[in-house]
């Protein structure tokens, strides 16, 4: 990703959001709104999620509208195992990892045979599966969805305290996020950018073009339900709406509005979104309408996003 | 120099000497269903607790009233967000107004750790009538098996013999068959379970349909129920079969969207437009001034609501920091409530005559509920032996 | 027993023929214009509450539905002359994130003009009693349903097979320079087109209106099987779209009724009532899975 933007001018954006991201918790303390550690939390848990969507979609060229079906199955892994008392973390969010990555090498093993139009439906109707099943069992919560008994144990840290969650969460997605530059900037992500451009001439070369989408796809589903597994943390509940076709749909908007293919745009683009869903509602309960408005403007006039806007999207579409 | 501030405001509270202090308002959060088939019962609750509180020209016990109003959506995700941000950021004194038992039960345990009382308005679940009851936790409405015990009742009384019963799939209409059932000992054709939010019957009537039952006891509430009668009626199977329900889906709201077909139908409850109090007229008809129609029991219940915390507030004057005290005054219950005198039991869930009541036409001419006679008097509900307070 | 499994296909044939309703216009749209429209489903609203204000204000349901169609259908060209012509180039992303966007607002100015709450549409009073076929009792208004959807695809047929118009439509869906070039004025045709198809999508929510409820975000759910059916049916097909809704009303509607008894052979009451709902859902994506695998074009692909 961002093959051809500046590295130096990232590198310092990106050190400099670290640091105040480092310091947020500490400044809505002095000015008393410490409830806000844990919308930042929810915040960079969505950034993680849309993260892992921009490398299918953005990187990989990969339109997958089911993405939300890993996401809540690295939450339900999680619920569902620390009902049977499998608290620690360091147990029950790699299981979380590894499960929803085992749904996306189904899901993409069979999905990838199609293309263009036939992909995104054949995904969406995947997830669509997933998420009538799990709202039929009753076992795992039905339709309320399955409340999270306990939050995971991280070794001696104690999750329930809002600040150190955080700083979990942030660890987590700043891993992500170098592990990911690490993998774009790899000859695994060169060949995935150039399958993305010209399938065929790849196909011509002799790579084994299937197995890398496949690959990727995979990563994505992986990384989203590590994101699950936070999420399920934070809000305590494993809801079926988690793996609603609405919320794959919102997650595209999000790395839509802050960069298709570009690292941050993931990030940018939960940040967006969710904050402006936290502050425009006090003005209006109608505030939807001008995010429709601007993701209009953006699908017509800015395709590559707000990164984009900063040259750090792709060149090309 | 934060820490000058700080000893400077910790000597200002040790000088008043209290360490409890008297808060200068009462902020309330009001979560409920606003949206979805279900909103005519969260609007209802909103609209009778409003009233209220402009009959206290905008108090409660005498403090300024806050009351943050938001939708739940009928998603249980979204009233856990919205009841953290009530706990965590607005720092609320009471929350209320909670329609669906499954959303009651997903939010209520961090609410009750958090020492905030819950006043009820609506969902009763039988967890906090038994095992579950808990201190923060008051109903001033009814525990969700009542009125469906009072119509099984009714049934059983009536002779029929072989009854079906729909009700959709979650606590509160579990709690509708279970209570419905130990009241009414005869046959049972089939328990149907419907999906929450479902609108489409069809399925289900046709079901019922090659049972041939003489009754069908239904509790839908909301939306849900509107389309069930209406579907009912276009069926034809209203000549076969006499529909029986508590009063949920017998009031205004379905009522007013189904009309005449409803006419004759036996329904169950606590509260009926028609009572004779005073505080019952008062209430009847200035809501139909401020609101431009006719209550529901949904209402009533809203304004009972704030009424009770009205008077405990007023009890433990304002010091809304201890609990134990606000507990008290709470379970006191003291305020004249529209349905006429009911108290709470240990387990703070009311103690009160359940109603019979049929639709028919009223004076003007318009096609609402009449009080028909009382089914229970003084009827507490199932759970309380469970529950361990005192 | 037989009178069962008879309402029961009633039922199927009766929520088959409103998915058709809007399964047409779908694929119309994707197969000639190539053009994924999630607002589909926003416009089946739009038309649901057009019929009830419209019902209201007159007294008569006949005008709320032709108000409805026409109202929808005018939205739908602006609609289309304005913004969806722009995405007809750009690529799958855009389109679904553009149409996204619409639902987004769609549901609020939905939400702003008519309140959050449901807004009542009733069938009319002649409508909403049984009717007696050959002894057994049926309602008049799903039978109804079922003769405007009959009549609509009858319609259809004739105007997309024996019309001048209906050659136009099929001759841009296969090859629209050439159509171009042979003097169609394929822009207008287009529009004229989209319209269409969302006078069908404002029938379906007129007639459904008193049958569910009239209430905002209630084309999502709608919207995602009209996907299913046109995947299955076969992508700018209209005979696809036909089977492809029946296919789908028949298995969703008889699998909701047979699969909780089936299933109450082995499981709990309260098990079987939930999970025969889902089972009858997930069949649907499952037997849309599979023909993505098998048969990729759908069961009546309409390009060469």
């Amino acid at each position: 990703m961002g093959l051809y933007a500046s590295s130096q001018r990232r590198r310092t954006a990106a050190v400099l959001t670290l640091f105040a991201l480092v310091a947020l918790p500490w400044f809505l303390q002095v000015i008393d709104q410490a409830f806000y550690v844990s919308f930042a939390s929810r915040v960079l848990i969505f950034a993680l999620v849309a993260t892992s969507l921009n490398l299918v979609i953005g990187f990989g060229g990969m339109v997958s509208f089911g993405h939300a079906a890993f996401f809540g199955a690295g939450a339900y892994t999680v619920a569902v195992l620390a009902e049977s008392g499998v608290v620690s973390a360091g147990l029950a969010w790699p299981m979380a990892v590894v499960v929803a990555a085992l749904l996306a090498l189904l899901v993409g093993a069979i999905s990838l045979r199609t293309r263009g139009v036939y992909f995104i439906m054949i995904t969406l109707a995947f997830a669509q599966m997933a998420f009538y099943l799990v709202v039929s069992l009753k076992a795992w919560g039905g339709d309320d969805g399955l409340p999270l008994l306990r939050r995971s144990s991280f070794g001696n840290l104690d999750l329930k305290d809002d600040t150190t969650f955080y700083f979990i969460v942030l660890s987590a997605l700043a891993l992500a996020l170098v592990a990911l530059d690490r993998l774009a900037h790899s000859r695994f992500g060169r060949v995935i950018q150039c399958i993305r451009e010209n399938e065929t001439r790849m196909e011509a070369l002799g790579y084994p073009v299937f197995s890398f989408k496949l690959v990727c796809f995979v990563i994505g589903g992986g990384l989203a339900g590590l994101a699950g597994a936070l999420l399920v943390n934070q809000t305590g509940l494993a809801s079926p709406s988690l793996l609603h076709w609405m919320l794959s749909g919102t997650l595209m908007v999000m790395i839509v509005l802050g960069g298709v293919g570009s690292v941050f745009g993931g990030v940018v683009g939960a940040v967006l979104l969710l904050l402006c869903e936290e502050f425009f509602v006090e003005f209006t309960t109608h505030w939807p309408i001008g995010l429709g408005l601007v993701l209009l403007a953006v699908v017509l006039w800015a395709p590559l996003g707000i990164a984009g806007l900063f040259g750090w999207g792709r060149n090309r579409e | 120099m934060r820490h000058t501030k700080r000893l400077i405001l910790l000597a200002a509270l040790l000088l008043l000497g209290a360490s409890v202090h008297a808060a200068d308002k009462v902020k309330v959060g009001f979560l409920s269903t606003l949206s979805g088939p279900g909103a005519g019962l969260g609007v209802d609750i909103r609209d009778g607790f409003s009233l209220a509180i402009k009959h206290l020209n905008g108090k409660l016990g005498g403090l300024p009233a806050e009351v943050i109003v938001v939708d739940d959506q009928q998603k249980p995700e979204v009233a856990q967000q919205a009841s953290e941000k009530f706990m965590k950021k607005d720092k609320v004194d009471f929350m209320t107004g909670i329609v669906f038992s499954n959303i009651m039960l997903a939010v209520g345990q961090p609410i009750f750790d958090s020492k905030t009382f819950f006043v009820s308005a609506n969902a009763g679940p039988s967890q906090y009538a038994g095992d579950q009851c808990n201190p923060y936790f008051f109903n001033v409405a009814w525990q969700n098996d009542n009125l469906h015990e009072a119509v099984g009742k009714y049934v059983q009384d009536k002779g029929l013999k072989n009854v079906v019963l729909v009700a959709p799939n979650y606590p509160g209409g579990k709690d509708a068959m279970v209570g419905f059932k130990r009241f009414y000992k005869g046959k049972v054709g089939e328990e149907i379970y419907t999906k929450l939010g479902q609108l489409d019957y069809a399925a289900e009537l046709a079901q019922i349909r090659s049972l041939k039952p003489d009754a069908v006891f239904f509790f839908l509430p909301g939306g849900m129920g509107i389309n069930f009668v209406k579907q009912f009626v276009a069926a034809g199977l209203s000549a076969d079969s006499q529909l029986f329900a508590p009063g949920f889906s017998a009031d205004e709201d379905v009522i007013k969207a189904v009309g005449a077909p409803m006419l004759g139908m036996f329904n169950s409850s606590h509260w009926a437009h028609d009572m004779e109090n005073a505080e019952n007229k008062r209430f009847v008809a200035d809501f139909q001034k401020e609101y431009g129609r006719l209550p529901s029991l949904y209402a009533s219940q809203g304004y009972d609501a704030a009424l009770l915390i009205d008077g405990a507030v007023r009890d433990v004057k304002g010091k809304l920091d201890d609990k134990d005290a606000l507990r008290k005054a709470l379970e006191a219950k003291r305020f004249k409530s529209v349905r006429g005198d009911f108290k709470l039991n240990t387990n703070h869930y009311p103690i009160q005559n359940y109603y019979l009541r049929v639709i028919g036409r009223d004076g003007q001419g318009r096609v609402t509920n009449k009080s028909m006679g009382t089914v229970f008097t003084n009827h507490a509900d199932a759970y309380v032996a469970q529950c361990q307070m005192k | 027993m037989i009178q069962l499994i008879l309402e029961q296909a009633l039922n199927g044939l009766q929520f088959g023929l409103m998915l058709f309703l809007l399964a047409a216009g779908l694929t119309l749209v994707f197969g000639i214009m190539d053009m994924i429209n999630l607002a589909h489903g926003s416009l089946y609203m739009a038309g649901a509450y057009l019929a009830a204000s419209a019902t209201q204000a007159s007294g008569s349901f006949m005008v709320g539905i032709a108000v409805a169609m026409l109202g929808t259908a005018i939205l739908g060209a602006l609609l289309e002359v304005t913004l969806l012509r722009r995405l007809y180039a750009r690529n799958h992303l855009a389109q679904v994130l553009a149409t996204f966007a619409l639902i987004l607002i769609a549901n609020e100015v939905v939400r702003m003009i008519w309140g959050a709450q449901p807004v009542l549409l009733n069938a009319p009073d002649e409508l909403s009693g049984p009717v007696n076929i050959g002894g057994f009792l049926y309602p008049a208004y799903r039978l109804l349903i079922i003769g405007v959807g009959a009549l609509v695809a009858g319609l259809l047929y004739v105007l997309v097979t024996r019309t001048r118009l209906g050659m136009w439509v099929r001759a841009g869906a296969s090859n629209r320079e050439m159509t171009e070039a042979l003097g169609v004025n394929v822009r207008l045709l287009f529009t004229a087109v989209f319209a269409f198809g969302a006078a069908l999508c404002a029938l379906a929510g007129a007639l459904l209106g008193p049958l569910l409820a009239v209430q905002v975000g209630m084309g999502e759910n709608i919207l995602i099987l009209a996907f299913v059916v046109i995947v299955i049916g076969g992508i700018g097909s209209i005979r696809g779209a036909l089977v492809g809704s029946l296919l789908v009303g028949l298995v969703d509607t008889l699998g909701r009724a047979a699969l909780p008894s089936l299933l109450r052979m082995f499981l709990s009451l309260e098990v079987a009532s939930n999970l025969g709902p889902a089972l009858a859902s997930i069949l649907i994506y499952v037997l849309m899975a599979a023909i993505l695998f098998w048969r990729p074009e759908g069961l009546f692909p309409a390009r060469a």
